[in-house]
């Protein structure tokens, strides 16, 4: 325990952030420790926290990736014509939107791979490029989310058995211990659990830490460098899909957010480094990010609960983050060689 | 004869127009441990990494077990059972040492890497190189540098070598481990195995060696039987090369007032005991095969390192605390760094812009730049080397490795430096250039300053230099002046063996 502490300090620092704030949150708040707050605080996070995921996988081989918040900004508006009509229909589009956000992703690994390029410039095109898939997608907001799909997913397990009228409509006595549980955070955890998790204990999910702590390293220990950074951009990809998914049912619509999309690639970067991953690779994971997000999106919650500026809300989120990542930075006074600070 | 288990046939390999490796055959036969001696740059890590599939050869045919095979990665060569053990270490330092030891190839479960399968291995391999004390849930980064390197002998262990390429194996090793792997290596050879064994330590190879082979300039010259050779004989094959250079004369040796005085300097693994005294006007060499402490020495008295220990005296002051000291105190401290590419040069900027980095309080005037004495600067830096350039304002990168690394050399003198540390100043650049650095060295030492010359190449340290002192482990075990500065010296002090002068 304790070493697991030790190897993984950045994350259980922001773990501990994480549960101060939440704890001091719904003490503060009037409704406090409520399924109302806690539905409402779960799906204003899920879409950041997947983009956060997204961000992680090639930050941990020292890449960035700038096109995640326009890869959700496509699926969402992919998805809100494909979210509609018959079961069968709606499931067909569920996988459509996130073949469309994974596909974006692939064929940014194939130009970071094949093309040689530097991630941060390659996906800088590919972000803008899917904003303007979603544009001529969407020129105005709008579309057509099945609302029953829509109302079921974004409230709590409850809601979500009476909609389809399972478990004798949510009274069923075995769903009773979760029926107050948001199923926005199901899906997160479910997603996390069931993708990354095993993607992290496979030989291509390891490549990855090896290539962000030394990839040259890797290649002699005869490691898939290629198949490893392929895979970490389509794994963002998919994430990314995951929060246009997400977005498009919470919203109802799709709507090509320019601005909305640069945002939440800015924040994701902040959330995978809060979360205590290193943007030098090799250290880290999406479950930190995922923390990290939530950390984020609970500063802006408290906004609204204190008596607190709402223009003060940038320059007071700024703070937090620089202060959260200087305690990650005690490690360069221990090196010797003052060269190595620069490689 | 039996068929020798890796037989090579006229490889060569060139890097950048600079030859490597030219023509060699070499063979090694099953359950034997195979030396490979040479000097710096004489082809050895060239040759296993041609071995082990890191590079490819530009020519020439390699055999395995007598069937012709061609290694394009490293892992092509793991599953053929060539395992190499690299000598800059192949491990990741974020994971765990159970993750680094089945790194490639993890036990799985259901398609998943197979956590307590992983463990239970890396504790059995470790248990054969007796690190039962290593925790194979630790991060490889939190272990000190001789478990990391017994680590990384499990892991070469654990891939069923047939072929086990060791690199310096046993360079950071105590002496307890050392006699683990000389038992192992016995163990290995009995079931078979073939060792590759690359050390400079003779008395290892001495120890567990049957067969040796001698390389030099990139050439195969020799194998014989252990025994067949005295150490003497050795050390004349890794010479004997021919004259590249031509070097100024030497002034007759006077006695000089020192204008800097290192004793017992210490730093991490690398300095354990630094001592030496450089006069004015001094060209000391600093000899010894690479890693034995020479860049940190010179890195340590740049500033550059934090927490040296011992006692310096430079003028009326101690050990430079930052570069900035070093070149603004007094007597003023330059270094040519080992790297141009990444220490000395900013490649895409001017040559202009490159020249005046270090001297950019000769060119401002409250803090502006003037344009006139930056031309004056730059044109006194380029007359001064006679850097050939077609417009001061191409990038740097445009010019050949002989001229940038002029540039280098131009730019720390317009700080007009007192004591200039070089660090492996002509390594990759041609024979002309190399001559007139070598000039302008000599210029400069006549003209009152001091230079503390580290150079891969020995016979760069007898033609210029006044003295040589030569690096072993971290300690200075030799020092030569005026005659008895000869290549079978410093080689014979190199390795630490008792060669006489």
């Amino acid at each position: 325990m304790g070493r697991l502490i030790a190897q993984n300090r950045g994350f259980a620092g922001a773990l501990l952030l994480f549960a101060a704030l939440f704890l001091t949150y719904n003490l503060l708040h009037p409704r406090g420790f409520s399924s109302a707050v806690f539905v409402q605080n779960a799906n204003e996070s899920v879409a950041i926290a997947f983009v956060a995921m997204a961000q992680t996988v090639p930050v941990l081989m020292r890449g960035l990736d700038l096109s995640v918040g326009a890869v959700m900004t496509l699926s969402a508006c992919v998805a809100s014509y494909l979210l509609t009509g018959s079961a069968l229909e709606i499931s067909f589009g569920i996988v459509a939107v996130l073949a469309t956000g994974t596909a974006f992703g692939l064929m940014n690994g194939l130009i970071v791979v094949y093309g040689r390029l530097q991630p941060i410039i390659a996906t800088l095109a590919t972000g803008a490029i899917a904003i303007g898939l979603a544009l001529l997608l969407r020129p105005q907001p709008g579309g057509d989310v099945d609302g029953d799909l829509g109302w079921a997913l974004t409230n709590t397990v409850w809601d979500f058995a009476d909609t389809y009228g399972i478990a004798d409509g949510g009274e069923a006595w075995w769903i009773r211990p979760f029926a107050d549980i948001p199923v926005p955070l199901i899906l997160l955890v479910g997603v996390a659990a069931l993708v990354w998790l095993p993607f992290k204990r496979t030989v291509t999910g390891r490549t990855i830490y090896a290539i962000g702590s030394a990839e040259g390293a890797a290649y002699v220990s005869g490691l898939p460098i290629n198949r490893a950074k392929l895979a970490a951009f389509t794994l963002a990809g998919f994430f990314s899909a995951c929060a246009g998914l997400y977005l498009a049912l919470q919203t109802s619509t799709g709507n090509a957010d320019t601005v909305q999309a640069g945002a939440y690639t800015l924040n994701s970067i902040a959330a995978v480094v809060l979360g205590g991953t290193a943007l030098a690779g090799g250290i880290g994971g999406a479950i930190a990010s995922v923390i990290g997000a939530l950390i984020l999106r609970l500063i802006s919650f408290y906004f609204r609960i204190l008596d607190i500026e709402p223009l003060l809300q940038p320059l007071i989120e700024g703070l937090v983050l620089l202060l959260a990542v200087s305690a990650g930075a005690w490690r360069t006074f221990s090196v010797k060689n003052r060269l190595e600070l620069f490689r | 004869m039996t068929t020798p288990i890796i037989d090579l046939r006229g490889i060569s390999k060139s890097y950048a127009g600079i030859r490597a490796l030219e023509g060699v055959d070499f063979a090694a036969q099953r359950g034997s441990v195979h030396a490979i001696l040479g000097e710096n740059g004489a082809g050895k890590s060239t040759l296993i990494k041609i071995i082990s599939g890191v590079v490819q050869p530009d020519a020439g045919e390699m055999r395995l077990k007598g069937q012709p095979v061609r290694f394009s990665t490293p892992s092509a060569a793991t599953a053929q059972g060539v395992v190499c053990m690299f000598q800059e270490l192949s491990l990741i330092p974020d994971l765990s040492v159970a993750d680094n030891i089945s790194i490639a190839a993890p036990p799985r479960r259901f398609g998943l890497i197979d956590r307590k399968a992983q463990l239970s291995r890396a504790a059995e391999l470790l248990a054969r190189v007796r690190c039962e004390d290593v925790d194979p849930r630790t991060l490889v980064r939190d272990l000190s540098l001789s478990r990391r390197q017994m680590v990384e002998i499990a892991k070469a262990l654990g891939r069923g070598p047939q072929v086990l390429i060791l690199d310096e194996a046993t360079s950071a090793l105590t002496a307890q481990d050392v006699q683990t792997v000389y038992d192992l290596l016995g163990k290995l050879t009995g079931e078979g195995v073939t060792t590759l064994f690359i050390s400079h330590r003779m008395h290892e190879v001495e120890a567990l060696c049957d067969r040796l082979s001698v390389f030099r300039n990139g050439r195969h010259i020799e194998t014989f039987a252990k025994g067949e050779r005295t150490d003497a004989e050795i050390v004349r094959l890794m010479i004997g090369r021919d004259v590249t250079a031509k070097y100024p004369p030497k002034p007759a040796p006077v006695v000089r007032p020192p204008v800097l005085k290192a004793e017992g300097l210490e730093w991490e693994s690398a300095l354990k005991g630094v001592s030496l005294s450089l006069g004015k006007g001094e060209i000391l060499g600093v000899g010894g095969l690479d890693g034995q402490g020479q860049k940190e020495l010179l890195l340590a008295l740049f500033g550059v390192l934090k927490g040296v220990r011992g006692k310096v005296e430079l003028g009326g002051r101690g050990l430079p605390s930052s570069p900035v000291d070093a070149k603004t105190g007094q007597p003023r401290v330059a270094l040519i760094p080992e790297d141009r590419k990444t220490e000395g040069l900013m490649l895409p900027m001017s040559i202009a812009d490159n020249l005046v980095t270090a001297a950019f309080d000769r060119i401002t005037r409250s803090g502006v730049i003037n344009p006139a004495r930056l031309d004056a600067a730059v044109q006194d830096g380029i007359a001064r080397l006679q850097i050939k350039v077609g417009s001061v304002t191409d990038a740097v990168r445009t010019l050949s490795g002989g001229n940038q690394q002029k540039v280098v050399i131009a730019k720390w003198l317009m700080t007009e430096p007192d004591i200039i540390l070089m660090n492996d100043p002509t390594r990759g650049i041609d024979v002309g250039t190399k001559q007139e650095i070598f000039r302008m060295m000599r210029d400069l030492a006549d003209g009152g300053k001091s230079i503390l010359f580290y150079s891969s190449d020995y016979a760069e340290l007898i033609g210029c230099a006044d003295r040589v002192i030569v690096l072993y482990d971290g300690r200075v075990v030799r020092e030569l002046e005026g005659s008895t500065i000869t290549e079978e010296a410093i080689v014979g002090a190199s390795l630490n063996i008792g060669t006489a002068a």
